[in-house]
């Protein structure tokens, strides 16, 4: 056996293929994630340098050409993807994100076509990898695309109700199954480009049709949908690395989903069908009540007085960006000695995680952000919780109302605590559409307007 | 308007109503304040503090003459006296015990609100004193018996042996109990309490104490009338769980106080049952005491040599922060009647919670207080027991309901799993032998990525995600073989998805670098 560059390039891919599992796995904790990152870059760093050489070694045309395509290729690459890295707000990484998922999307839609223009004589087996290739890839497209124009509210987040959406959904499906009968014999082009169409259309249509507050879920879908249209690609290219990498992003995305669809007690399949907030709720207990208001100058009080604070942020602040402002009265807070704790729930924001970055952006230890099961049975031994934009994530009719839409949805329990402060913009209901009666307990004070004037006004009160 | 902070002047009283702290709170509401010179003294607030805090210092006479007055005891004949007709006094008056001290009050025209005949709801908590008093007794009440016992709380492994953490055993589960649980727990005792009402096991529980469980000495709701019965056995049961545990404790600390009257909890033989060297602190001495041997006021020590202390004054012997807490308590009051900050207290007769406190008011004798209406609960909270109670039928039965149901998915989903499996094992059959160890590493890699990423905390996922987006630009790979192709529309594609991949790749990585950057633990 003699070393070739084929065989090098392989240890390289297998090297890297174990680097990108070292950094999935070193992001499980805070003191290993910057290793697991770094780790991340090594291994992408070892793939690539292998496959140019490969590249280059195959190379039909000049190789000159070649490397200087190549070359083209990383620096667009490269200035794109730095700039954007560089000047995202944190607030902005959900469409980011999505952003991102798309590109894996059209890539492998692209590299499927390749595939099929390069490969004449591609046998059966092959021609089902391109085409199932090609059909991940371009739902995964079109449907991150319409989760980044929500996301960046570019257009409406409220879901697209068609008629029989559903139906259209399966027959499309069904269709694009059916038509491997009449592409793989006859290797139609035509086949291979009705299918795409069709895809894009389902993607589109999939995400068009799921509201905003589900969006953490079509996130993670479409993460994991990303991660098998490159599996895909591996199997059409006959390349491990591709199909290694493409599986570890496939079912992490799984996880994330399963875990958001946990956090808001849905089936996977119902936020996927979509048009969530529309059902009948009137079996629901209806809500009615006073609510108390509180100044601004009352809720600065309270919490210098208090010996114990929890922080309980939603979308709202993310939408505010009050995390800064909120940041401060932390700060300041714990500087005169009251015990500051967040409790974040798993789908606060529209991201798996979002409000703690946006929490770490503001300079928040992170350390004090905890999870809901972490602080749940604290509330009880609690002086003030502040609601900052949270309003589904805290609904007690979600553990006491069996009625309630949202009943079984485990929520941060802040009304346990003595007091609770909610900072909201008006008395409007949620994502979910349901009525919180948190707002009209006796603990409960209501401070309306927008989230980061309130914080601001609140740290002016406070001496 | 001002508001008089005289100096207490019961023996041994070192609290006072008002501290630099909530002097500035109640400067806020607009008011005046004026602190009797040395007032807050024993609590170690000096005159300056005051005069720093925007109070001024006045004499006893001036301070008694204010507008409002608070106090932490109840006034002397001769306070009352100085008190000006229709002047507001706010201060600790027992009014279940003192009616002489209203009429007398009610007499001189004075407004007088008792800050420990605060209503019970919620709402009105942090102006209660009783609780807020409770609190700090129970706390040092577990300071008095750790200085007279003589041993060590926690537990310690040293070199020259080790020493067990000592028992300390609760009587009652009330604010004063809980704070003692509290205390004892945090410095390392093994802590168990009791208290009669079997609600109290959770919170007792939530300190780290262990609840004693004795359902023969638990209040039970009785059905058949039997109640005066039960109570005596209970009576009996309950005595001799108290002796049981007394006799293996450390320390006891007992805070059994009905509506300011103590119940016997530790009878005589019990403290003769007890180890030597054991202590009994009895929260309870101002109501007469728990113990049969307490002597209020003081600290005893029996024959046998327990120690048994009966101080009335445990909370007052931490004066800084009770006074702190009291004179917050004050400030709330005064906040809740003077609602728009103006300095002018407008007392308002239809609050449930004001009205409970008013003792007299312009001549008139107020106490007792009509028992406080539930107040108009939401619409709400009727409909929603009321359809909680048609929705939950029998427990028992939904659960087994439930369990069946999940028996159900379990099998279904085995069945489906096997079924699955089976068809994709014959479709594999049939592949190629490459095609199939391609597939294996697709499936391993799978597992692989399930385990890992399972392991994510939640504060990390949007990190993970952006990662994930990063090592998916993996597919670049494919395109970047596909360059060197001599079809120039392949080459295009092929440019064109690279281009686009490696964004996510220099993006993703990046982004991630800077978010990971942002997150910092606690210095």
């Amino acid at each position: 056996m003699t070393m070739t560059l084929g065989t090098i390039s392989q240890d390289a891919y297998l090297i890297a293929a174990v680097l990108f599992i070292l950094s999935l796995a070193g992001l499980s904790k805070q003191e290993t994630a910057r290793r697991g990152n770094i780790l991340g870059m090594v291994g992408m760093a070892l793939a690539i340098v292998a496959t140019v050489v490969l590249a280059l070694r195959d190379s039909v045309r000049p190789v000159a050409v070649t490397a200087l395509l190549i070359a083209l290729v990383f620096i667009v690459g490269a200035s794109v993807g730095i700039w954007r890295a560089k000047s995202v707000e944190m607030t902005q990484m959900p469409e980011l994100i999505a952003m991102l998922h798309s590109f894996v999307g059209i890539a492998a839609v692209l590299i499927g076509y390749n595939s099929f223009i390069t490969e004449p004589h591609a046998d059966a087996a092959h021609l089902t990898e391109i085409y199932i290739g090609v059909l991940i890839g371009a739902v995964t497209f079109t449907g991150s695309i319409i989760a980044y124009l929500k996301l960046a509210a570019k257009i409406g987040s409220k879901p697209l109700m068609i008629p029989g959406r559903n139906v259209i959904n399966a027959v499309v499906l069904v269709a694009m199954l059916a038509m491997i009968g009449w592409f793989v014999p006859t290797r139609s082009v035509w086949a291979l480009a009705v299918m795409t169409v069709l895809a894009l259309l389902l993607g589109l249509h999939l995400v068009a049709a799921i509201g905003g507050g589900d969006m953490p879920v079509v996130i993670s879908m479409l993460n994991s949908y990303s991660g098998w249209a490159a599996a895909a690609a591996g199997f059409m290219l006959n390349n491990n690395l591709l199909i290694i990498t493409g599986s570890l992003v496939g079912s992490s995305g799984a996880i994330l989903s399963y875990l958001m669809c946990k956090a808001m007690n849905r089936k996977f399949l119902a936020v996927i069908l979509g048009g969530f907030g529309d059902e009948k709720h009137a079996q629901a207990a209806k809500v009615e009540g006073e609510y108390h208001e509180v100044t601004v100058d009352d809720v600065a009080q309270e919490l210098e007085a208090a010996h114990s604070v929890i922080i309980a942020p939603g979308y709202g602040m993310a939408v505010a960006k009050a995390q800064y402002p909120v940041a401060t009265l932390v700060e300041r807070l714990r500087a005169k000695g009251v015990e500051v704790r967040f409790a974040v729930h798993p789908v606060a924001g529209r991201l798996p995680g979002h409000m703690n970055v946006l929490l770490a952006e503001a300079k928040v230890p992170y350390d004090i952000v905890l999870e809901m099961d972490e602080i749940n049975p604290d509330f009880p031994d609690t002086d003030v919780v502040l609601v900052i934009g949270a309003n589904d994530t805290v609904n007690p009719s979600a553990a006491e109302d069996p009625n309630s839409p949202i009943a079984g949805m485990p929520v941060l329990e802040v009304w346990k605590a003595k007091t609770v402060v909610v900072l909201k913009r008006s008395m409007a209901t949620g994502y979910a559409g349901v009525q919180n009666p948190l707002f009209y307990r006796d603990n409960t004070q209501m401070l309306f307007g927008d989230a980061k004037a309130s914080v601001d006004k609140v740290l002016e009160a406070m001496h | 308007m001002i508001i008089g902070i005289p100096k207490e002047t019961l023996e041994g009283e070192r609290l006072v109503a008002a501290t630099p702290k909530t002097v500035v709170q109640l400067k806020k509401l607009g008011y005046d304040v004026a602190v009797e010179s040395g007032a807050g003294h024993a609590a170690s607030f000096s005159d300056e503090v005051y005069v720093a805090a925007g109070a001024y210092i006045v004499n006893a006479d001036r301070a008694w003459g204010a507008d409002v007055v608070a106090t932490v005891d109840p006034p002397t004949d001769r306070q009352i006296d100085a008190l000006k007709p229709g002047a507001l006094l706010v201060s600790r008056l027992a009014p279940h015990s003192h009616t002489e001290l209203i009429g007398t009050l009610a007499h001189h025209q004075v407004t007088a609100l008792a800050l420990d005949a605060v209503p019970r709801i919620s709402r009105a908590q942090s102006l209660d004193v009783l609780s807020t008093m409770s609190n700090v007794a129970g706390y040092r009440a577990v300071i008095e018996a750790a200085e007279e016992f003589g041993g060590m709380f926690t537990g310690q492994v040293t070199a020259a042996g080790k020493t067990p953490p000592a028992r300390v055993f609760v009587i009652g589960g009330g604010v004063a109990g809980l704070s003692a649980i509290g205390a004892a727990a945090s410095l390392g005792a093994e802590v168990r309490a009791f208290d009669v009402r079997p609600e109290a096991a959770e919170q007792i529980e939530s300190l780290g104490a262990t609840f004693v469980r004795a359902p023969q000495a638990q209040q039970q709701r009785s059905s058949t009338g039997y109640a005066s019965a039960l109570s005596d056995e209970q009576q009996q049961a309950t005595l001799a769980l108290y002796t049981q545990e007394a006799s293996q404790a450390d320390i006891v600390i007992t805070t059994a106080l009905v509506r300011g009257v103590a119940v016997p909890t530790i009878t005589k033989e019990a403290v003769a049952a007890m180890k030597p060297g054991s202590v009994i602190v009895d929260v309870a001495a101002t109501g007469g005491g728990n113990c049969a041997l307490t002597v209020p006021g003081r600290s005893i020590v029996t024959d046998n040599d327990v120690t048994i202390i009966g101080y009335t004054d445990l909370a007052g012997r931490m004066p800084q922060h009770t006074s702190q807490l009291f004179g917050t308590n004050v400030v709330n009051l005064m906040k809740l009647i003077t609602p728009k900050g103006d300095g002018v207290p407008t007392l308002d007769l239809d609050d449930p919670v004001q009205r409970g406190m008013t003792v007299s008011r312009g001549g008139d004798i107020l106490w007792p207080p009509p028992a406080v209406a539930v107040s108009a609960a939401p619409v709400a909270s009727a409909s929603n027991t009321a359809s909680a109670a048609v929705k939950a039928p029998d427990p028992a039965v939904k659960a087994r309901e439930e369990a069946e149901r999940k028996a159900a998915a379990t099998r279904r989903n085995g069945v489906l799993t096997v079924v699955a499996g089976t068809v994709l094992a014959v479709a594999l059959a049939f592949t190629n032998h490459a095609f199939l160890l391609t597939f294996s590493i697709f499936v391993l890699a799978i597992v692989v990525g399930y385990y890992v990423v399972s392991n994510v905390s939640h504060s990390l996922h949007t990190p993970l995600m952006s990662q994930t987006n990063a090592i998916s630009g993996i597919i670049l790979v494919g395109s970047l073989l596909q360059i060197g192709s001599d079809n120039t529309l392949v080459t295009v594609l092929a440019v064109l998805s690279a281009a686009i991949a490696s964004i996510n790749v220099f993006g993703g990585f990046l982004v991630t670098y800077r978010m990971l950057g942002m997150f910092r633990k606690d210095a």
